[in-house]
């Protein structure tokens, strides 16, 4: 058995502090040290999107990144997208529009999401499918996970004082 | 029956809602207790091989190793046939594709599994365990398997034939026909033949959450289950079954479920965790990798089909005969069965013969996935039709709708439609903007298609129990996949005259509620919904009882509408009234258990535009519109979100998805890299219609709508092909490859 590292992160605004394996993911971290179960797992390569978090100003498949490299990174995960007990639109708009069926991708997509409209309040249709071509949904078709991004977009200017 | 619905047709939030985009919601993979450990199974390199000697020490002796099985540590028992709902099967077989014993039959097929403290331990240790194989010749496709210099999968296998054993020794697992009228007959009267052969690759289901299980072998004897299923009974009955202990020794939990379309029914590795629990007295959870999905689970077949049809001029089709030979993997149950009651399911044909093969091959063994076995045979069936249509000259609608399936048309497998929306569909998709929308440009084509699928009945159980602030909750049995919750519980509301959000509907597990079958067979908002629908008649007896007892009426005076009892001058609401229960003789139940017959299938179109680029040979989806009858839409929402994801599903079906296996049998492609399912970016938004021709089967005329979506959609793109680029494909998929491949050789 390895030995593990101290790692100290910027954790959906709370410092952390965890013990890793060398050869465990951030994914892993985050679900299983940290009992951040919301990241999940869908194919564990970089392909499916479902572990999407923010790390830094960036977003990144969970489970291509080890933990030991989150060391003094800021991470913000799906448990902290909501404002305490006020979701944010993108949630609001997800619920609304039925942006989900089985929900397992919808945590990796709405964290994308949002970082998307942090960088472009206003995308274009067009903006959001290549933005989020990195996450697959296989139930929705993605119509209504488009629309959903669209409709927080257009909320968002209102909804954030 | 009265249409004016408060709650039916509405599009409330789902009850599940909030916990699903927090990522508050547990699914299995997200179960942890005290003292967990942790499964991996070691899977075949090899597509077909003897398993002569495995050698488990070192794994055993590894640091960390907590217990290793294999299919030596099932109890010892004589092979017997097992009736778990699906037809009578060898537990030999059932057990034998959990873990192999004698033989593995696909790359892929689980070996060993070990347990450790940590699942890099587990996976380190695996590695270890020496498994000596004799390697045996692979038989790969339906065709190939059917040759009697083929090499067989299973020595016990014996061929059925027309429903009579004839003792041969295949890998045909059976062979039926259905025969209606004179085929030859129909033929000679036919101004036109066409036939053509088709061969379709085996495609994923491709739900993003891996299969996982958690097991505990209890120390009082009982095996506690945490999973992701489309069915906790089917868990809890097939786990016993493999275990061989009596159903009421397991309890099933269904978690949430990351997706399953028909691939979360089989049981691939409960009874394996709950062997390793039994061994090391600690609960195991054993959860999949993206390559182990692909590799060890059920796909959909691959199949080879022939279809001949022929038509008078005037445009009526007069015969039909199909040829389907359907790969089931593995193990029998290629799903050809519904291929062969839908091939021609959507026709009003007077001859017809229908031939179908289930043909066991070295792949995994076959699940069900939505709508199983139509896509493929409707891929055949759907793209004659359309070159019959070209060839007479017609609207390729116009000639769908002369010779549509109507009440009263009996189907080559012998039943005779209640009342169906085919009819409804087809008139639909020629009214809709879409069909007459011009479509410009070159390389640009339209197609149109449409399918069917059934609705099962099948036992759904439910109770709702009155809370003193007017409320009530729902406890059910069937996984919520896609919203049914919702719509499970606004049948509920509508009955109590109460809100969709004053029914707090929970999904529990098996010790908790009444059989439920699965969440498949677009049978939930169907048959759970009325198991609701009855539980609340029985409230609502049960509430009228209890006004009548405050105003000392009889009970048979009483009425209610809108949440509103009355009788004579009285009056009370449904949230006073149950205020009012304690006083009037304690808590109010109501239970539904139902097993309904009154199903109702479902027709679906899809409308594509295309583009192929002659070049590379890509084809681009430039809009889409599918169209489906849902008899009565509960959450149209949700119908929606059924019929545009299952029209994804048919487009990645068709242009992209395929099992690539290399001749010795090992899958090429089992990484979501290279098994391309579609992306955002791939598509456009999918244009919905939602038909309502109400099934008169059930209170608000609710017919199955999760499956038949999955249709139309690939032949629906093929002729849209035919039509761009003047190339009629006969393959699935249609990616780059088999369209240049076909241009050139038209071109020659």
């Amino acid at each position: 058995m390895q030995g593990k590292v101290r790692v100290q992160a910027t954790i959906n605004g709370e410092a952390q502090e965890f013990l890793c394996e060398p050869r465990q993911s951030l994914l892993e971290c985050l679900r299983d040290v940290l009992g951040l179960t919301g990241t999940k797992e869908g194919c564990n390569d970089g392909n499916c999107g479902a572990c999407t978090v923010m790390l830094d100003d960036r977003i990144v498949t969970s489970c291509l990144v080890l933990g030991v490299e989150a060391e003094g990174c800021r991470i913000t995960t799906i448990e902290g997208i909501a404002a305490g007990s006020q979701l944010h639109p993108l949630q609001q708009a997800f619920l609304e529009n039925a942006a989900l069926q089985c929900g397992i991708c919808t945590p990796g997509f709405i964290v994308a999401a949002k970082a998307l409209l942090d960088r472009d309040p206003a995308p274009s249709e067009e903006r959001i499918r290549l933005w989020l071509a990195n996450n697959l949904c296989r139930c929705t078709g993605y119509d209504k996970i488009v629309r959903a991004v669209q409709q927080a977009a257009a909320r968002i200017p209102e909804a954030v004082v | 029956m009265s249409t004016q619905y408060t709650v039916i047709g509405t599009r409330p939030v789902r009850h599940d809602g909030a916990d699903k985009v927090t990522g508050r919601a547990l699914y299995g993979a997200d179960v942890q207790m005290a003292g967990l450990l942790h499964g991996y199974i070691l899977r075949s390199p090899h597509a077909h091989a003897r398993i002569r000697r495995i050698d488990t020490s070192k794994a055993e002796a590894f640091p960390g190793v907590k217990a290793v099985v294999t299919a030596a540590d099932f109890s010892p028992v004589e092979d017997k046939v097992v009736d778990l709902g699906e037809g009578n099967t060898p537990l030999s077989y059932i057990r034998g594709n959990v873990l192999a014993s004698g033989k593995v039959l696909y790359q892929g097929h689980a070996v060993a599994a070990v347990a450790a403290s940590s699942v890099h331990i587990a996976e380190e240790a695996a590695r270890l365990i020496e498994v000596d194989y004799e390697v045996l010749p692979c038989v790969l496709t339906a065709p190939e398997a059917m040759r009697d210099d083929a090499p067989i999968l299973h020595d016990n296998l014996r061929t059925k034939e027309f429903g009579e054993q004839t003792g041969r020794v295949s890998n045909v697992a059976e062979h039926f026909r259905h025969v209606m009228g004179d085929v030859e007959q129909g033929f000679a009267e036919a101004d036109l033949i066409v036939e053509r052969e088709y061969h379709t690759a085996t495609v994923h289901q491709g739900y993003i959450e891996p299969h996982n299980a958690t097991a505990l072998w209890n120390n009082d004897g009982r095996i506690l289950v945490w999973c992701s299923t489309q069915g906790a009974f089917v868990v809890r009955d097939v786990t016993a079954c493999i275990l061989q202990v009596p159903v009421s020794r397991v309890k099933v939990t269904p978690m949430e479920i990351g997706g399953g379309f028909g691939g979360k029914i089989p049981v691939y590795l409960e009874p394996v965790a709950a062997l390793l629990s039994k061994k090391t007295g600690r609960p195991v959870k054993i959860v999949m990798s993206r390559k182990d999905v692909f590799e060890g689970t059920g796909p959909t077949p691959g199949s080879y089909i022939r279809v001949k049809m022929g038509a008078k001029k005037g445009g009526r089709i007069t015969a039909a005969q199909a040829y389907l030979a359907y790969e089931a993997g593995a193990y029998p149950g290629a799903m050809v069965g519904p291929g062969g009651m839908c091939v021609f399911a959507a026709y009003d044909i007077p001859n017809v013969v229908i031939d179908g093969f289930d043909v066991v091959v070295n792949k995994p063994s076959t699940a069900a996935y939505r709508a199983p076995g139509a896509t493929n045979a409707a891929f055949a069936t759907e793209t004659v039709v359309d070159e019959i249509a070209d060839k007479l000259g017609m609207d390729p609608l116009e000639f769908r709708l002369k010779n549509a399936a109507k009440e009263g048309t009996r189907r080559a497998d012998g039943p005779k439609y209640r009342r169906i929306g085919c009819v409804e569909v087809i008139e639909a998709m020629k009214n809709h903007p879409h069909y007459s929308a011009p479509l410009e440009g070159k390389n640009r084509g339209r197609g149109v298609a449409i399918g069917f699928w059934f609705n099962a009945g099948l036992p759904s159980s439910c109770t709702i129990t009155v809370n003193a602030d007017g409320t009530v909750n729902l406890v059910e049995g069937s996984p919520d996949i896609g919203g049914t919750r919702t719509s499970i519980a606004m049948q509920a509301a509508e009955v109590l005259g109460i809100t969709a959000e004053d029914v707090r509907p929970t999904v529990v597990d098996t010790d908790s509620v009444g059989f439920t079958a699965v969440t498949g067979g677009s049978r939930t908002t169907f048959a759970t919904g009325l198991a609701a629908y009855e539980a609340a008649q029985d409230v609502m007896r049960q509430m009228k009882e209890r006004a009548a007892q405050l105003w000392e009426v009889s009970p048979e005076s009483v009425t209610a509408e809108h949440g509103v009892f009355r009788s004579g001058d009285h009056s009370i609401t449904f949230r006073e009234l149950a205020k009012e229960l304690s006083e009037t003789g304690g808590p109010v139940v109501g239970r539904g258990a139902v097993q309904p017959r009154g199903v109702g299938g479902s027709f679906s179109g899809a409308m594509a535009d295309v583009e192929v680029d002659p070049e590379t040979g890509k084809v681009s989806v430039l809009r889409f519109t599918a169209v489906q009858d849902a008899g009565k839409a509960i959450h149209p929402s949700y119908v929606e979100g059924q019929m545009q994801g299952g029209s994804v599903q048919g487009i990645g079906w068709a242009l992209n998805e395929e099992y690539y296996m290399n001749s010795s049998g090992t899958m090429m492609n089992s990484s979501l890299l290279d098994y391309r399912m579609p992306t955002a970016l791939d598509l456009p938004m999918i244009d919905t219609v939602i038909v309502e021709v109400p099934n008169p089967g059930h209170p608000f005329g609710v017919r199955g709508v999760g499956e038949a979506n999955i249709v139309p959609p690939p032949a629906a793109i093929a002729n849209a092909i035919y039509h761009a680029i003047g190339v009629r494909m006969n393959r699935l998929p249609m990616n780059p490859p088999a369209i240049m491949e076909a241009v050139w050789s038209q071109r020659d």
